[in-house]
């Protein structure tokens, strides 16, 4: 059995349909991209799969659980990590992690242990009484990373992991990706729109305009395509640059006013 | 329990986040004391001949309180819109917890906030002239555990509906201050026109000011006077509210439920 089953999923917004019709599992211990522009449907996608928004059509199954009926239990076994912030800033790092440690029903006995372990992964324990407010925004993503991990999910969804982060955190963070599935074993379904990070996936699915035009590993597209880098087979297929600098320059730009209106 | 946990655990971050807010702890106390001290130095002469039969300073206190308990419970309820444009929300609404627990968490946070903060009110009694006692204070503490809750359920439904902090300023004067001034704080509805004391029954605050008046003064009012100014007796009040409080908090949670 695949960890997450997709089938047909569909979702119609008033005016537009963002996701029309798409198919695809993922197995257990899988690193698994979604690599599309601004706008092809990636964040919807996670949005349905994490029961935060209900399809149009179609099904999908989380750990065996359908994410429409047996919200609960496919909640209990996902961990998210936002493509925007998502923590409490006015609380410290320590206790962002305990109210998500109890939400998710763990003991005082089964957290402690484990927030603290999580805090030791992304280098933040020495920053744990720190108010979010004053963290960096690579601080910021580390900590969600770590909060996403807290209750042991079997599948980690990352929406964007480094966007807008500086290349060194970058780095960082992805160390910190593939540390986390050797120890754990855990499944991981990243988006994003960069494609040095699609590299690191074990397999990619290239969604454009709410459909997937292909599934395969890195180098198999590569060596389907007859290119270099996946940059090109993405040219190849859609007919266009996926326009990275553009678009992260002004994802940046957008993340800096949302932390400036936050003050 | 994992419901009560959930609950508790909602309702504590309401509580450390205003702890935490220096600037809102102190400017929520500025408020009634303006109020108090313009429109209560302001009309008490005027008024003293119109046989209103209590002295308008202490006419006005209670309603005071109880008005400052529905703006506080209100804004801090209201930062569930916050929670949604920051984000925050999403981390709540992804956990695997009923969502009765989010509504009842976020209402117990507000009304304790507003009731603990409202409390403090009570050290201007001595200036006003009005007496009290800890029974005094133990009525009128629960009567605000209920006001504030009815009004931090009513207002998680306007958060609900409301999806960004840009309508705010119209909420604040087609819906607050109408509740502000038609709640009988002011000038007591009995002698008021009539559709201004139809609209008045379905004001919540209505029976909060109500209910904190009878409790305030009955100690230190003539009883014919203040019956005067008194629209029904507490149990009455308990009950509308209460039924309110019950109606507000069940649509949040519809609400809150209901996904795009």
């Amino acid at each position: 059995m695949s960890i997450i089953e997709v089938k047909k999923l569909t979702k119609n917004f008033k005016d537009f349909r963002a996701v029309k019709g798409i198919t695809f599992s993922v197995e257990e211990g899988e690193i698994f991209g979604f690599l599309g522009p601004n706008g092809a449907g990636k964040s919807t996608t996670i949005n349905i799969l994490s029961t935060l928004i209900t399809a149009s059509g179609g099904s999908a199954k989380i750990n065996g659980f359908d994410v429409a009926m047996e919200t609960d239990e496919v909640r209990k076994s996902i961990g998210l990590v936002f493509q925007d912030p998502s923590l409490d800033d006015r609380l410290t790092a320590w206790e962002n992690l305990i109210f998500h440690a109890r939400l998710y029903g763990l003991s005082k006995k089964e957290y402690l242990p484990r927030v603290k372990a999580v805090l030791e992964l992304v280098d933040l324990t020495a920053k744990k009484d720190s108010l979010v407010k004053s963290f960096s925004g690579g601080m910021k993503r580390r900590l969600e990373i770590a909060r996403g991990l807290t209750h042991y999910p079997r599948v980690l969804f990352l929406d964007e992991p480094t966007l807008g982060l500086d290349p060194q955190t970058r780095f960082n963070i992805w160390n910190y990706i593939l540390k986390l599935r050797q120890e754990n074993k855990m499944t991981i379904f990243m988006t994003t729109h960069y494609m040095q990070e699609a590299e690191y996936c074990d397999r990619i699915a290239i969604i454009d305009k709410g459909k997937i035009i292909v599934i395969d590993s890195p180098a198999n597209l590569k060596k389907q395509f007859g290119k270099e880098t996946i940059e090109d087979v993405f040219l190849k297929l859609t007919g266009r640059k996926i326009r990275e600098e553009e678009a992260s320059t002004k994802e940046q730009f957008r993340n800096q006013l949302m932390a400036h209106r936050r003050r | 329990m994992q419901f009560i946990r959930a609950i508790v655990t909602i309702w504590e971050r309401e509580v450390i986040r205003y702890g935490r807010d220096r600037a809102r702890l102190i400017s929520t106390f500025f408020q009634p004391i303006m109020f108090l001290v313009i429109f209560g130095s302001g009309l008490r002469n005027p008024l003293s001949a119109g046989g209103l039969g209590v002295d308008y300073l202490k006419f006005m206190y209670p309603g005071i309180i109880a008005m400052n308990v529905m703006g506080i419970a209100f804004f801090s309820s209201i930062s569930t819109v916050w929670d949604r444009e920051f984000g925050f929300l999403k981390e709540i609404l992804v956990a695997p917890v009923p969502r009765s627990t989010i509504v009842i968490g976020k209402a117990l946070g507000a009304t304790t906030i507003a009731s603990v903060q409202a409390l403090v009110l009570l050290i201007l009694a001595p200036f006003i002239k009005v007496s009290i006692d800890p029974l005094t204070v133990f009525h009128l503490f629960l009567f605000m555990l209920l006001l504030s809750f009815a009004i931090s359920a009513m207002s998680l439904v306007i958060a609900s509906i409301m999806k960004t902090m840009e309508s705010f300023g119209v909420l604040m004067q087609l819906f607050i201050f109408p509740m502000f001034f038609l709640s009988g704080a002011f000038f007591p509805l009995n002698t008021a026109p009539h559709w201004m004391q139809l609209i008045s029954r379905i004001n919540p605050l209505t029976y909060g000011v109500d209910s904190m008046r009878q409790i305030l003064l009955a100690r230190q009012t003539d009883p014919a006077a203040l019956a005067e100014i008194t629209l029904q007796p507490i149990y009455l009040n308990v009950f509308s509210l209460a039924i309110f409080a019950t109606i507000m908090i069940f649509i949040s949670i519809l609400a809150f439920r209901k996904k795009d």
